[in-house]
């Protein structure tokens, strides 16, 4: 007889639960979830994710196939109304009734709205489930201005939405400052102005008396100090209070400020019934967080599999409490509150360092013998969070001089970091998976060698990324513990990674391979080396790849500047920047194409690709295509394809800015520009995204205010989302950005490394690309610009130099000594073009028989 | 410079100087095509053109240079490399090619039969 659970609630801490259980394979378990909303777990946390483009799919935490399994079931829009514990049964609201023999209360918090007169008028929202995200939506579309009460950490990622939204956004908190309870008062200061630059007012110390009928607006909320505020929709967001009606009803005791009584195994005063998660009430508190959440649902599957399977309780893991510390992104600001960031130990000390200019602020609290670090508070630049928490967490012994945790160097290097030899094994590294560091060392001991492979493998660093840093420094560590050499050499011929060669070449200023390989190399070079310097040397240089010095660099698509096919022919691709085109070069492709009986294809970037060309008609065509306008497309170079785009706002009723005309723009300017790999780009003259710039290198989707740029998408093997690096800018920003972006890329990433795998493997992610790219973190922007102005400048279509120059002409020829051309190649008709004949369709070849001397 | 021409076996494909250093061109010899490789100033080297694995002529295409000892070119189409002393293809040896002798005469690259 199986085992009946019932799970209330379907929320993160929920499924958490359930996804536990799942793993652990306990048989005779017979699970129902009840859910109240009518969408499955979601991302609780990134909400605000829904107004910058994610849609409630994108949010879920729930695989497709996850309730397919036996004994595990999913009703959604099924709220409990009554526990009977007499009788172990529940009760829903449309009257079902379902037995239990164990309950888990997994009911969450409801978001807190102060008993204001005149709270529940229309427009005045709440922000807490995707339900409440399509009312914003709603109200917002026919909104100017909004405005968020309470300026805590929901408050303030609410205050995102409605910006992102395009409202005036104003902040209202009762406290004299914002995020009162995790940062002290100068940070709080710091915080405010950050915010405040970013066009959201904000207002403190306000006590809202009522809100009433508007004069332009919908309402107008009155304050105790005598002032209003005229706004068009309210959202409150003013902190939590746990969902624990449920168990008051049946009488399971509470805690005085709410949350339901739990033991150390998150069992109720009735062992059959536990509570999990943000109605749960421990050691005098609830938790507010998901990573405490995380860990009751751990303990609970724990001690469920062990009455199931009978085993004894001592090694049952317990819930212990949890650190509340948080780092968090607020509007692109980062903000990190540690431990006792109030410094009300007794006898506590504090170091504090800001500067107004970067508008940086950080604080440690450290013990009274200064030993111990106790909490801190970091404003504008969270970098240290990762070290300071673990510095924290297990105790380590401060340096004398803790002050130069936080303060910047003089000479500019990074400080030295914690060392991760430093850290015990069981240090929890990863706190929303509970990833230690001996799990890491072990999955580092079982093959995971780069970063992406060991967040695969124990799961570190995919919620909040926070410990990123820490993780790949810790990987480090490991292999080099372990005797595994971090080899990341292009090749045997040198032992240097492609990023460490692209500095030598610039730093040296070397521009031609013999010299690279003379200073830095060994060998002949080779395959791998050869077109990693080639690549080098033109985002350096420049220079003409097909002159007698690059010439032997390449590879045989840049040798002969097109695409070389199966059957060692080739296929040609002219540029049509932004895949715009006019009829007259539209049946000039088509002429040439016939002329030289060339199979035509459209490719998946918009333009022609002319298949089945000969070595020896290359030139010939070429001179054609050139004649008509056209110039490389650049389709056989690792370098920029194309740009995509949609008709834009020229043609299409819904297009907010001309696409096609900045797609044009970008191609043009980027055109020729050698990569590690192949670059696309894309632009949307709308959200409705028809380019599908999201999946590209670069991707572009227009705004009623500008630009929004995307970046490190992928379509192909590995599709992968572009992120958002930052929103409404102007053409002149945008493109310095792309700028920027592009040859950051091109200085740092592997040998054949797209955008979006050098994105995974960058230590500190897309929060790091963006201080780079927009903060300009490094002081590197500028130098980046230049050097792309410098590549732009000295653009030459490839194929016009290759056809008026003798020398590299006479290259085009299959034989040395003949005009003939390459007996080997048969075409077939299909379908009313050509294609290369199978093998079994060419005529027999003579195979050389091998003859021996003896 | 006649008697170059003449060599029983041996033919006149092209000057020293048609080749771009490091790199190959494709020669017409009888009938057969040879693909023929410039190492530096003046190390010659010549295989069949034809890649087995490719099932196209096209090793002269390819991308010259060293794993280990070996002087290798890599095919264009998979990338198998080839031995350019022996034919020998490293990773499929049962797709290897011939080698060709050549020697350089003068300015003249004289290819001869398979090896």
């Amino acid at each position: 007889m199986a085992v009946k659970l019932l799970v209330i609630g379907h929320g993160m801490v929920g499924h958490k639960l359930l996804q536990e259980l799942v793993e652990r394979q306990v048989q005779g378990l017979d699970i129902t979830v009840l859910g109240e909303e009518n969408w499955p777990a979601y991302d609780r946390v990134h909400l605000s994710d829904f107004f910058s483009g994610k849609s409630a799919d994108d949010l879920s935490l729930v695989t497709p196939g996850f309730f397919d399994r036996p004994g595990l079931q999913l009703r959604l829009a099924a709220r409990a109304v009554h526990i009977d514990r007499q009788q172990k049964r529940v009760t829903t609201a449309d009257g079902e009734v379902i037995g239990y023999d164990k309950l888990v209360l997994a009911t969450g918090s409801r978001p807190f709205v102060p008993p204001i007169d005149g709270h529940q008028r229309a427009a005045c929202l709440t922000y807490r489930t995707i339900d409440d995200l399509l009312a914003m939506r709603e109200w917002g579309a026919g909104s100017r201005i909004g405005v968020v009460v309470g300026g805590g950490l929901l408050g303030l990622e609410c205050a995102k939405a409605l910006r992102d939204m395009g409202l005036e956004t104003h902040v209202v908190e009762f406290a004299p400052r914002l995020m009162a309870v995790q940062v002290d008062d100068i940070g709080g200061q710091m915080l405010r102005r950050k915010i405040e630059e970013l066009g959201v007012t904000v207002h403190t110390g306000k006590s809202t008396l009522d809100i009433v009928d508007g004069e332009a607006t919908r309402h107008r909320m009155r304050f105790a100090d005598g002032s209003q505020l005229e706004t068009d929709m309210i959202v409150f967001s003013a902190g939590i209070r746990p969902r624990d009606e449920l168990a008051r009803a049946c009488e399971l005791g509470v805690g005085e400020r709410g949350g339901i009584h739990v033991d150390n195994y998150c069992r109720t005063r009735d062992w059959d019934v536990y509570a999990i998660g943000e109605c749960a009430y421990w050691g005098g508190k609830t938790f507010g967080l998901v990573a405490p959440g995380y860990d009751m649902a751990r303990v609970v599957a724990a001690h469920l599999c062990a009455l199931l399977e009978r085993r004894q309780a001592p090694e049952l893991p317990e819930f212990a409490g949890a650190d509340m510390s948080t780092k968090l992104k607020l509007m692109g600001i980062d903000v990190a509150s540690l431990g006792d960031a109030h410094a009300t130990t007794p006898g506590a000390r504090s170091y504090q360092f800001s500067d107004e200019r970067r508008q940086v602020y950080k604080k440690l609290v450290v013990s009274g013998d200064g030993k111990r670090l106790l909490g801190g508070v970091l404003v504008g630049d969270a970098s240290e969070y990762g070290t300071l928490l673990q510095m924290m967490l297990n105790g380590i012994e401060l340096p004398d001089e803790p002050e130069f945790l936080i303060l910047p160097s003089a000479d500019g290097k990074a400080r030295p970091m914690l060392g991760a030899d430093a850290l015990p094994a069981a240090a929890q590294i990863c706190s929303c998976n509970n990833v230690s560091k001996a799990q890491l060392c072990d999955a580092v001991a079982a093959g995971a060698a780069s970063i992406g492979a060991l967040k695969s493998a124990t799961k570190a660093g995919t919620a909040c990324g926070g410990c990123v840093p820490l993780v790949t420094q810790i990987m480090r560590a490991e292999m080099k513990r372990q005797g595994l050499a971090v080899n990341n050499h292009v090749c045997e011929h040198f032992a240097y990674s492609r990023q460490e060669l692209y500095h030598l070449v610039r730093v040296e200023r070397i521009r031609h391979f013999d010299e690279l390989l003379r200073r830095h190399g060994s060998g002949l070079g080779c395959d791998i080396c050869k077109p990693v310097a080639a690549s080098i040397l033109a985002s350096c240089w420049n220079e003409f790849v097909l002159q007698k010095e690059h010439a032997s660099l390449q590879d045989s698509n840049d040798y002969f500047l097109a695409n070389i096919q199966k059957d060692g022919t080739y296929s040609v691709v002219p540029r049509m920047a932004g895949g715009e085109v006019t009829p007259d070069g539209l049946i000039a492709v088509g002429r040439i194409a016939k002329q030289y009986g060339l199979y035509t294809k459209i490719t998946g970037g918009q333009r022609v690709d002319m298949f089945g060309a000969r070595l020896e008609q290359l030139p010939s065509i070429w001179e054609q295509l050139i004649a008509a306008g056209f110039e490389s497309g650049h389709a056989y170079g690792k370098a920029l394809r194309t740009a995509k785009s949609c008709v834009g706002s020229t043609w299409c009723r819904y297009g907010v800015q001309d696409s096609v005309g900045l797609a044009i723009a970008l191609e043009n300017r980027y055109k020729g520009l050698r990569a590690p790999h192949k670059l696309k780009l894309g632009v949307s003259g709308c959200t409705r995204e028809c380019a599908e710039a999201q999946g590209k290198d670069v991707g572009v989707i227009a705004t009623e205010r500008g630009w929004n740029l995307y970046v490190c998408g992928n379509g192909g093997m590995k599709p992968r989302h572009a992120e958002l690096l930052a929103g409404d800018l102007d053409t002149p920003t945008l493109t310095r950005y792309v700028d920027r972006f592009l040859m950051f890329y091109i200085r740092t990433a592997d040998r054949l490394q797209r955008t979006s795998v050098w994105r995974d493997n960058l230590e500190g992610g897309l929060e790091y690309l963006q201080q780079v790219v927009v903060q300009d973190k490094l002081g590197l922007a500028a130098e980046l610009e230049a050097d792309m102005q410098r590549v732009v400048d000295s653009y030459e279509c490839e194929w016009k130099k290759a056809v008026t120059d003798p020398q590299t002409r006479k290259r085009f020829q299959h034989f040395v000594n003949s005009a003939e051309g390459d007996s080997n190649v048969v075409f077939v008709h299909d379908r009313g073009q050509i294609r290369p004949a199978t093998p079994e369709e060419k005529p027999a070849r003579r195979i050389p028989a091998r003859v021996t001397t003896e | 410079m006649e008697d170059v021409l003449t060599t029983q076996g041996w033919t006149l494909v092209c000057e020293l100087d048609d080749i771009v250093p490091d790199t190959g061109v494709c020669a017409l010899v009888d009938d057969e095509q040879v693909a023929v490789f410039r190492v530096g100033e003046r190390a010659l080297y010549a295989l069949d053109n034809f890649d087995p694995n490719a099932g196209a002529a096209v090793l002269s295409r390819g991308l010259i240079g060293s794993i280990g000892d070996r002087v290798v070119v890599a095919s264009p189409i998979y990338k198998q490399h080839f031995d350019l002393r022996t034919g020998q293809c490293l990773e499929v040896p049962e797709h290897s090619v011939r080698a060709w002798q050549i020697r350089l005469e003068g300015g003249h690259v004289l290819i001869g039969h398979p090896l």
